[in-house]
Formats: C-alpha cells, sequence, structure tokens
C-alpha cells in the first residue's frame, strides 16, 4: 500500500513450446480429435493472444499447457522441462470466476502462499501492494458475491499474480462483462502487461480484444485446431483503445485476421458445423461495422 | 418489534393464523359444519359413490381452539407435560446430533475417495430406501433399552439425508476450483479442507435442515409406537408422541391438539435454531 513498494520477488517470465500436440477424447470408433499435430510458441516476455471461432478446441489447449490434461501425442514444455501436471508457474484465469465463494477478497489472493505454506510477512506485504495494484482495498473483507464483474476478474488476477507464474493463461477472461467494463478491462490489463511483461497467453474469440492487447496474434483453424497463421502486431505500447480506433495499422491487421477466420469458418460452414455458422454470423455482423 | 408490527408480511401471516382458528373455533361449535345431516341432500350421490354416511369427517368432532387453549394453560402447569418436551427434544437432539457426527464425515469420505464410495455407497442404497419406522421393531429387540432404541430410530431419520446432501454437494462443486487449487500448489489435504469442505457446507446445512424435520416426524411416531419409552422406569412422561397417545388413550381430546401444537412449535423452534446456524457457518450466502 506504501509508495516505497515492497521488495517485489522478480517476474521470471517462461516461454512454452507446443510441439506437434494432439488431443483426441473418446475411445475407437467414437474417437473425436479436438487438436491436430498443433505446434506454436508462446515467446518469452510476450503476450501471446489466440483468437479462433468458439468451440474450436481453444479450452482444450488451455488444459494442455495448465497441465489439467496430457496431450494424446507431441510435447508441451516450459523453459524446455516437458509439462506433466498443474503448477504454480503456469496459472489460468478461467471464463467464468473461479474465485471461491466461501472466501473474501484477502483470504482469496492469500490462497496460493498459503497452500504452500509460504506465507510470510514479505508475502502478504505483496498481498497488500497487489489488492492496491487492483484497486479493491476497499473490498478486501468482501466475499467474490458481492463484487462486480469487473471488480472479480481484477481480484483473479491478483489471486495468479501474487502466486508469481512464469506465465499467465487467462481463458476468454473478459467474457460476460458489460461492452464498458470490457474496455475498461482491456486497458487495465493491458497496462499492467507493459508493466511487468510477464509471459501472457491469451484467449479469445473477439478480434478487437486481440488486436488491441496483442504482441502475437495466432489464428486458429476450426476442430480439429491448428494454427492458421501468426500475426505480429507491431503496434507500439503503451496502447489506448481510443488510439487504435484511428490506427490504419490496427485495422489492417484486423481485416488481415478477419479474412483468415472467415476461409476457416466458411470451410467448415460447409461442412455444416454449428460453431462455425455461429461465426460466420458474428463475422458478417462485425463486418458490416467495419 | 416496532420493524416487524410495521411489515405486511407480518400482518399476512397474523391474519392467515387468525381466520384459520375462527373457522376452525366456529366450525367446532356449529356442531353442524360437515356433520353427517348436513350431507343428508348428497346421501344418495354419495352412496352411489360408495360412501357411507358414517365414514364423512365431522369438524364437530375436534375440539375448539379456547377448548384447547383452556386445556393447554391447564396443562401448563403440569411437570409431566414439560417432561414430554424435555424427553422428545432429548432424543431429537442426540440422534440428530449422532447423525451429523458420523454423516457428514461419512458422506464426505463416500464424495472424496472411490475406494470408501466403492465399499460404503451399495449398503448404504439398500438401507436408505427402508423407512425409519420400519426399523423400529428391529431396534427394539436390538438395542438394549427402549431409550436407546428411538435415539437410533431418530438418528437414521436424520442420517440418511444427511450423507446424501453431503454427497451430492461435495460431487457438485466446479472442477474450476479444484483446478484452481491444484495449480497453486494445494496439497490433497488442502483442498479437502479449503476447497471441499466449505463448498459442501451450504448443502450440509440444507440436509440438516430437512432431516431436523424427519427427525421430528420419527420421534413421535416412535414414541407412540414404542409406548413411550421409560415410563416402566417409574419417570412419567415419555415425549410428546406419547403425550398425544395417552390423551387419545384417555380420551382427552383437547390433549390430543396441544400435542400437536407442541410438536409443531418445536419443530420449528429447532429449524429455526439450524437455520441460524446455517447462516452463521456459510456467511457468504445471505450477501446474494
Amino acid at each position: 500500500m506504501s509508495e516505497a513498494a515492497p521488495a517485489l520477488p522478480p517476474i521470471v517470465p517462461g516461454e512454452i513450446l507446443v510441439q506437434g500436440v494432439s488431443k483426441s477424447y473418446g475411445a475407437a470408433r467414437f474417437r473425436k480429435e479436438v487438436v491436430r499435430e498443433c505446434s506454436f510458441a508462446i515467446e518469452r516476455a510476450k503476450l501471446t493472444v489466440m483468437v479462433g471461432p468458439s468451440g474450436c478446441g481453444k479450452s482444450t489447449l488451455i488444459r494442455l499447457l495448465a497441465g489439467f490434461e496430457q496431450p494424446t501425442e507431441g510435447t508441451v514444455t516450459l523453459d524446455g522441462a516437458p509439462i506433466t501436471g498443474p503448477n504454480r508457474d503456469r496459472l489460468v484465469l478461467f471464463q467464468e470466476t473461479a474465485l471461491f465463494p466461501w472466501m473474501t477478497t484477502w483470504e482469496n489472493i492469500l490462497y496460493g502462499p498459503r497452500a504452500r505454506g509460504e506465507l510470510s510477512r514479505e508475502t502478504a506485504e505483496f498481498g497488500e501492494f497487489l489488492l492496491a495494484k487492483v484497486g479493491l482495498q476497499d473490498f478486501r473483507d468482501k466475499y467474490p458475491g458481492q463484487l462486480s464483474g469487473g471488480m472479480q476478474r481484477r481480484a483473479e488476477l491478483a489471486r495468479a499474480m501474487i502466486n508469481n507464474p512464469k506465465v499467465m493463461i487467462l481463458d476468454e477472461p473478459f467474457r460476460g462483462l458489460d461492452a464498458m467494463t470490457k474496455e475498461l478491462m482491456w486497458e487495465y490489463y493491458s497496462r499492467l502487461y507493459e508493466e511487468n511483461r510477464r509471459t501472457n497467453f491469451f484467449v479469445t474469440t473477439d478480434i478487437d480484444e486481440a488486436v488491441f492487447l496483442a504482441d502475437r496474434v495466432l489464428v486458429m483453424s476450426n476442430i480439429p485446431t491448428q494454427v492458421r497463421a501468426v500475426i505480429e502486431v507491431d503496434l507500439p505500447r503503451p496502447r489506448r483503445l481510443s488510439d487504435l480506433v484511428e490506427s490504419d495499422r490496427a485495422n489492417d491487421i484486423k481485416k488481415q485476421a478477419l479474412s483468415i477466420l472467415h476461409a476457416e469458418a466458411m470451410r467448415s460452414f460447409s461442412r455444416g458445423s454449428k460453431a462455425a455458422a455461429d461465426f460466420v454470423d458474428a463475422y458478417l455482423k462485425r463486418a458490416s461495422r467495419a | 418489534m416496532k420493524k416487524m408490527l410495521s411489515n405486511p408480511v407480518f400482518w399476512r401471516g397474523a391474519a392467515s393464523i387468525a381466520v384459520f382458528l375462527i373457522v376452525w373455533e366456529i366450525g367446532a361449535r356449529s356442531k353442524q359444519w360437515m356433520a353427517p345431516e348436513a350431507f343428508a341432500p348428497l346421501k344418495e350421490l354419495l352412496g352411489a359413490m360408495g360412501f357411507k354416511k358414517d365414514y364423512l369427517p365431522w369438524i364437530g368432532a375436534v375440539p375448539a381452539p379456547s377448548a384447547v387453549l383452556k386445556s393447554w394453560l391447564t396443562v401448563l402447569g403440569d411437570l409431566s407435560y414439560w417432561q414430554s418436551w424435555y424427553m422428545s427434544f432429548f432424543r431429537v437432539m442426540s440422534g440428530f446430533i449422532a447423525a451429523m457426527l458420523i454423516g457428514i464425515p461419512f458422506g464426505l469420505s463416500l464424495a472424496v475417495s472411490r475406494v470408501a464410495h466403492g465399499i460404503g455407497f451399495p449398503v448404504f442404497e439398500v438401507l436408505r430406501p427402508i423407512p425409519p419406522l420400519a426399523w423400529v421393531p428391529a431396534s427394539i429387540i436390538f438395542w438394549p433399552t427402549q431409550e436407546s432404541a428411538i435415539a437410533f430410530i431418530t438418528f437414521l431419520g436424520a442420517f440418511f439425508t444427511i450423507v446424501i446432501n453431503v454427497l451430492g454437494g461435495a460431487r457438485s462443486i466446479d472442477v474450476r476450483y479444484f483446478q484452481a487449487a491444484q495449480s497453486m500448489g494445494s496439497s490433497r489435504w488442502d483442498i479437502f479442507r479449503r476447497v471441499i469442505l466449505p463448498g459442501t457446507l451450504p448443502s450440509i446445512v440444507v440436509g440438516s435442515a430437512v432431516g431436523m424435520g424427519i427427525t421430528w416426524e420419527v420421534v413421535v411416531a416412535a414414541e407412540m409406537i414404542s409406548g413411550g419409552g421409560s415410563q416402566v422406569g417409574g419417570t412419567s412422561g415419555g415425549g410428546l408422541g406419547f403425550f398425544i397417545w395417552n390423551s387419545y388413550v384417555g380420551g382427552s381430546y383437547e390433549q390430543i391438539v396441544v400435542g400437536m401444537i407442541s410438536i409443531g412449535i418445536a419443530g420449528y423452534a429447532s429449524s429455526e435454531l439450524l437455520r441460524w446456524g446455517g447462516r452463521y457457518a456459510t456467511p457468504w450466502l445471505k450477501v446474494r
């Protein structure tokens, strides 16, 4: 809370490599391949955003990165070491809040250190620092049910950051927030990233979100998931939404990503996928707006 | 108090009880309402449907609220009436607390351990559909004293409900909570203590509340069937169930109703106590 920030633990950004990963579910005849020979890198100290149509297997990839599941084939490594299970060095922010409803904001934030028996004066100070960082000092003793959607997201960011992960994984974290809150969260999250330059992996279906936040955008194919294209977003930082609206470069990137996604959606649309049909709808709406 | 008096909910409740009592009072005094004679015009129709007039209920046979109140006032000074309260409460609480002490850990172990589930659940599922009252004869034979038999039956009434609720509650905890806890480095014990236990608590409260209701139903029936338990040993007052049964046998109809209302009050008081405890144990739910 003090201006002289406490001795913060140094941020050690990690790098994740996904190499030839396939993942299927079910046995024999009912086998469904969700991810097929997928390879990409989540580069060190960069914000990588993955966009793809809904239902394209992004969440499956996240479960593999987090270590909740193992790939059927291929390897996922963090700084060269294979990922074998969940660990504090890769923390996930889920689509809906996963704050423990029975703990106050403060208890939630301290969950990780307490779980590992690392609760010291320093971690408590770090917690205070993060609480202030996410602007929830006044909500420290409130339960998640008493917080708004945006506050819950920020509390969750703090709960993850106190563990000082090497990679932060965010699975459509701002879905379900109202448009206003969402844009505030974009700017907030973007500033946070610009400050600490941790490796971040952000998954979304929203191209505006992707282009505003990303250093690199991975455009995914429909199921079974593969990377269709990698777009480097060379927009200057710090970014502000108002700048982005007027930026031709940003609009170019958006169009580029959209055309790839469109082709992808049309391809699977002809195969009759519901998810793809939804996506085409969304695309048409967006295209008419642009 | 002032707040309560200005609350329309309170007045609606009071009005509903008042109307109920007035209708009952008039009906009981009129000696005509629903009297068999009142159905005379319908006699043939009812006869064709297979009813005899004697089979119809007659509210005039039930004592009026004023008579019940009078009888209640005399009973209030009677030690054995209060002894009945005490006995029933004691049995309900001992059975209920035993059900919580055994049921909650048992339900949790079924939820967290596949081995425990494999061993414990089949037996549990076979015993669960057996109504507690079907256990009465067997428990009287099995347990050395009638008192312990009644307590055991009361225990059964709450036990199955509590276990099922605990198991269901623990099973329905969102997988994201486990994944988040695991990612942040929680041990199995830590997850149990700080995720499963609090996550199941609301279901424990609900299960206990339902279990408490069943406990009252069961204890009264058990007391009636077993003849009230320990009156053989000289202590008068075999619980409220026995109080009702005794009043019926003794032909004191007002006292039957006194006993019934007493059980209503006792059940309400225990549920209220439990709800209060539940709110205290799950503070995060009331803020929603």
